[in-house]
């Protein structure tokens, strides 16, 4: 089985968002970058299927150069090759067409992409790769195991989950559950050191447009004092009377 | 040339996101001087939606798509959007409407931004406001393509009567499941979803246990809320991951937040900043969750909140 993680690259949760040129660029002056939370989760499940049933495990990201040490990352994590497609990700639309071209040229039967990236919230790559490739797609995943060409998915509903049988080639949007948070794997030394020489191809984009363009970027207005009480009776009542939420 | 909007149901009845999204594709319309069409697959009464603005709503009844199949219900809005020459598709950006989207946007050739939280800025060129950045900033961002897929975010507009005939018009498209199928749902009915609640009533570790949890589940019922938490309690087992609400967990945008026991981490805040009014009840005055509340109190939480279910039900019982 050869399987495709697709990874986007991410500020750390705990970045300070902060915008330049005008308020039109994302500033990521000081900022570190990570494998987006919900292709880490993503990636692990794909480990596992390497160990346990000899699965090839690629990785690959839509990026400029910069992107290369959050690559490496996975690569220190277990995957076998990287793809980078060289060219800036503009818009979710153009970002599938490109990872679509790898998907078919590359053969693969699994393509494991997350819920959403946590910088533009965007959950539209994973769905469009499938229906550029003509694969199926599973969204909101928290459980997935493949037996011949046959997956087996737990996807995460509002107030449960449900269970879903797909046939592979297959697209899935990945996120916690998939593995859990303690399976996570820090690289160590030896992966580190075998990342180094693993291959990371860096590959020229097919012509896709973006259909959509970020004007402007704004943060929320700042926010009030909060009010303390001192009694429930109080609470309740501005609850009532003055957020009118009760 | 009307603005296509996709109402989702739940066994039927459609949900209060539906109406949202019909209002705000009346908003939309208005704006752009066309009408509304709702397409709805198995939702009964669906001239109900010309209460909130729709004039036409394509109503699919098949017995194949009883559940939800995302490749089958994007044929089908995709098909409303050809049939009707929208230029505007609506779709509420609810946990199947994000999965859907996409798979509709791609057939379509259309643009699609998801989260959208008000009406266009301008429809020519189509420019709206959505949250990035999991609600810590805003982006403006202009759709270029002839066709736009606008998903909604949840409790961004709100509900607006707006009261119209509704032409109900039989739709049967041809749809395909895909090689997807459901064999089985596990889901508590008798409980209020997070994604569907007004109020949402959240503990976190300063709890210090599962078996503490009874005071929550007591404030949640009393409210008519539902039950979350933080993500080291879903972590530790302390409660099923459905509950953990945050940058990884599940998106809040509730009518009300009540944070018990919770520290407010960045990552934690970023979930539930959607919601309009927070509510901190924490011992710890420089906790920094009481910078980011609207109402607070400083207090053992075992103390406060047996309190608060008390006056509720008082306050419950003399307002009806
Ligand atoms: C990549 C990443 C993603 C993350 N995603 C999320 C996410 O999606 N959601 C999330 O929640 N977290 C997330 N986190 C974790 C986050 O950083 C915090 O660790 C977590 O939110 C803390 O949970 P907590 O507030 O319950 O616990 P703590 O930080 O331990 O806070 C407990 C609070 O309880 C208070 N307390 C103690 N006793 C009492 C009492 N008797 N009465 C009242 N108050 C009391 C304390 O003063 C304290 O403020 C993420 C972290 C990372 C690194
Ligand atoms: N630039 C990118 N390169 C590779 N994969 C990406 C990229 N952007 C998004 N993805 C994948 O698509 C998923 C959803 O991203 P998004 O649609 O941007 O929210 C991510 O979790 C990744 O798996």
């Amino acid at each position: 089985m050869k399987i495709l993680v697709c990874i986007s690259h991410v500020p750390d949760t705990t970045s300070k968002i902060n915008f330049t040129d005008g308020d039109t660029k994302f500033d990521t002056n000081g900022v570190q970058f990570v494998i987006n939370p919900n292709d880490e989760f993503g990636l692990t499940r794909a480990m596992w299927f390497k160990e346990k049933q000899g699965a090839t495990v690629h990785v690959a990201n839509v990026g400029g150069p910069e992107t290369e040490p959050t690559l490496r990352k996975a690569l220190a994590i277990g995957a076998d090759e990287a793809i980078r497609v060289n060219t800036a990700p503009t818009d979710g639309y153009s970002v599938a067409k490109q990872l679509a071209h790898i998907v078919k040229d590359g053969g693969y039967d699994l393509v494991i992409g997350g819920r959403e990236s946590i910088d533009y919230n965007g959950g539209m790559v994973p769905g469009m790769i499938a229906h550029l490739t003509g694969a199926s797609f599973i969204n909101n995943c928290i459980g997935l195991e493949i037996e011949g060409d046959t997956a087996t998915a737990i996807r995460e509903i509002d107030g449960g989950k449900e269970t879903l049988k797909a046939n592979l080639p297959l697209v899935i949007g990945g996120q916690k559950g998939l593995v859990e948070e303690s399976d996570l794997r820090i690289p160590n030394m030896r992966g580190i050191m075998q990342a180094r020489s693993k291959p990371l191809q860096a590959k020229e984009a097919v012509d896709a447009s973006a259909e959509t363009q970020a004007v402007k970027f704004e943060k929320p207005a700042p926010k009030g004092a909060v009010k303390l009480v001192d009694s429930v009776d109080e609470l309740v009542a501005l609850l009532h009377n003055e957020a009118k939420v009760i | 040339m009307s603005v296509l909007v996709y109402t989702e149901s739940e066994q039927g009845t459609f949900k209060k996101a539906a109406q949202e999204v019909v209002s705000y594709a009346k908003g939309i319309a208005d704006a752009m001087g066309t009408t509304v069409t709702a397409v709805a697959v198995n939702g009964e009464g669906p001239e109900s939606l010309g209460q909130f603005g729709a004039s036409k709503v394509l109503a699919v009844k098949n017995e194949a798509l009883q559940k939800f199949n995302a490749q089958a219900y994007s044929d089908v809005i995709a098909a409303a959007a050809r049939e009707e020459g929208a230029k505007v598709v609506v779709i509420a950006s609810t946990a199947n409407g994000k999965f859907v989207a996409p798979m509709v946007a791609a057939k379509l050739e259309a643009g699609y931004v998801p989260n959208v939280t008000g009406l266009p800025e301008n429809t020519e060129p189509f420019q709206v406001k959505h949250s990035v950045f999991t609600n810590k900033a805003f982006a403006t961002t202009e759709i270029k393509t002839d066709i736009k897929v606008v998903g909604l975010a949840k409790n961004a507009y709100g509900v607006h009567e707006n009261a119209t005939d509704a032409e109900t018009v039989d739709f049967n498209p041809e749809t395909n499941n895909g090689s997807v199928e459901t064999v089985s749902v596990d889901k508590a009915t008798d409980k209020v979803t997070i994604a569907d609640a007004e109020i949402v009533v959240s503990g976190g570790r300063g709890l210090k246990g599962p078996e503490n949890w009874g005071m929550v589940e007591d404030l949640a019922e009393t409210l008519g809320a539902a039950t979350a938490c933080s993500k080291p309690v879903s972590d530790m087992g302390w409660r099923p991951h459905s509950e953990h609400v945050g940058q990884t967990g599940k998106p809040v945008a509730s009518n009300l937040y009540i944070a018990i026991g919770i520290s407010g981490a960045i990552q934690h805040l970023a979930g539930i900043n959607a919601s309009k009014t927070k509510v901190v009840i924490n011992n710890d005055p420089e906790a920094p969750f009481f910078k980011a509340a609207d109402y607070g109190i400083v207090g053992d939480a075992f103390e406060v909140v047996p309190q608060l279910t008390e006056k509720l039900k008082e306050f419950k019982a003399q307002n009806g």
